[in-house]
């Protein structure tokens, strides 16, 4: 069975609402760890050559494939750099985040 | 590229890792969990004692993997795992498979107890140990699985760690266990194979994933898959199998190794050490790397 996967925080206002053994009822994705980062990174797609391997490595689960091309979720992508560093054609750069 | 053309995606598609989950910037032990469950799919029930996973998996009641997770103690992983088995095979459950998901300290310290008993009663599980070479949840203290001359907290420069790394696979394998095997973050594609294989063997198979720790290690966060690629290079961390205690098989053969300097010099961890020092630490991933071709008969 699959718990629910949005974006939603779940939240008890009182004892009767909690499951009888502590169990996961959703997802982290209410946890929008985008704001954790201080470089983002930005994929050039002309210079893409659709090889995966930015999506492969990303530890945030963070890059995802939208009309067979890769992009970045920047809700939760956390900046680690590795897309970047493991990129083969060097199509994506980090920037420095504007806050 | 053309509009046409499609990606290249070389894992299954499946994700059970989401986004949002609480691991460092860089963390090789998420890779590590999103590969594992790329291979096993979602009818899998983890066990998944104190370590940095009982906390990147998030607060109850969310959870950022879409699987069942048993959090226990510290040093009960392999205990656990035998029991809820037990469980599963008490209700007929035949399809779901069980995997205790330890750190190293879990694994290599606190939890061998119970492995090695588990192991000695052939309990049918997967154990996976993903190494990040120290205990990182409570601020990066020295475990038997960090190598010798790393930096912790409680192996200060000084008194940097003088010890070895313990040899796990060869106390795995005294056990005749079906089925072990050695991956890394950074060859995800031969991970994943070798998480396929484990999950249609019965009996206890183990698994020891090598999984940078950019916190603990002092290292570059973009670092992570390029150190775990270089560990493997190196020698420092081969890839390879052993069945029934007796079958080596090395997975990928390194023509010419690199020197360990490259591997030594991206991480905060080694900085003090001397040309002498890494000098013998080259002689010592030497020797043990001959040691593994020599099990493997190359
Ligand atoms: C019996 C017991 N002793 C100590 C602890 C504190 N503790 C929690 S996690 C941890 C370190 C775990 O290290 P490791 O298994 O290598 O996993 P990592 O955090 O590195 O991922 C320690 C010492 C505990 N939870 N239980
Ligand atoms: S910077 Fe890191 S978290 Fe962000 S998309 Fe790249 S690999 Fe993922
Ligand atoms: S301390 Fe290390 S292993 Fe733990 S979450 Fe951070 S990067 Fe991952
Ligand atoms: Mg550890």
């Amino acid at each position: 069975m699959s718990k629910k996967k949005d974006d939603k925080r779940i939240i008890f206002n009182s004892e009767q609402e909690m499951p009888l053994v502590a169990m996961s009822l959703g997802s982290m994705l209410y946890n929008k760890t985008g704001a954790w980062r201080n470089i983002k990174p930005v994929i050039d797609l002309s210079k893409c050559i659709k090889c995966g391997i930015c999506w492969k490595f990303c530890p945030d689960t963070s890059i995802d494939i939208v009309d067979e091309w890769p992009v970045v979720n920047y809700d939760y992508c956390k900046g680690c750099g590795v897309c970047a560093e493991e990129c083969p054609e060097k199509c994506i750069v980090m920037v420095e985040e504007e806050k | 590229m053309s509009k046409e053309r499609k990606m290249t995606i070389t894992l299954p598609r499946e994700e059970l890792m989401s986004s949002g989950h609480l691991a460092c910037q860089g963390c090789g032990a998420t890779l590590a969990m999103r590969y594992a469950l790329k291979a096993l799919g979602q009818k899998t029930i983890l066990c998944i004692p104190a370590c940095c996973w009982s906390v990147i998996d998030g607060p109850f009641p969310h959870s950022s993997l879409d699987v069942p997770i048993y959090h226990c103690a510290f040093e009960t992983a392999a205990s656990s795992a035998s029991g809820v088995r037990a469980g599963l095979d008490m209700v007929g459950d035949k399809e779901t498979t069980v995997m205790a998901w330890a750190g190293d300290g879990g694994t290599f310290d606190i939890g061998i107890q119970a492995l090695s008993g588990a192991a000695e009663r052939n309990e049918d599980f997967i154990y996976a140990c993903y190494d990040n070479e120290a205990y990182m949840n409570t601020g990066i203290q020295r475990s038997s699985a960090t190598p010798i001359g790393a930096w912790t907290t409680t192996t200060p420069v000084k008194h940097y760690k003088k010890e070895r790394k313990k040899d796990i696979i060869g106390i795995m394998a005294a056990h005749d266990i079906p089925y072990i095997a050695t991956a890394s973050i950074a060859y995800p594609e031969d991970m994943v194979k070798k998480f396929k294989k484990a999950k249609d063997i019965h009996g206890t198979r183990f698994i020891h994933i090598y999984a940078p720790c950019p916190t603990g290690w002092k290292s570059r966060p973009d670092d992570t898959v390029k150190l775990a690629r270089l560990a493997v290079q190196t020698g420092y961390f081969p890839l390879y199998e052993v069945e029934n205690g007796e079958k080596w098989t090395l997975n990928l053969k390194i023509k010419e190794r690199k020197p360990i300097t490259e591997y030594l010099k991206l991480q905060g961890r080694f900085r003090h050490l001397k040309q002498d020092e890494i000098d013998l630490i080259q002689a010592e991933v030497d020797n043990n790397y001959q040691k593994i071709l020599k099990k493997c008969g190359l």
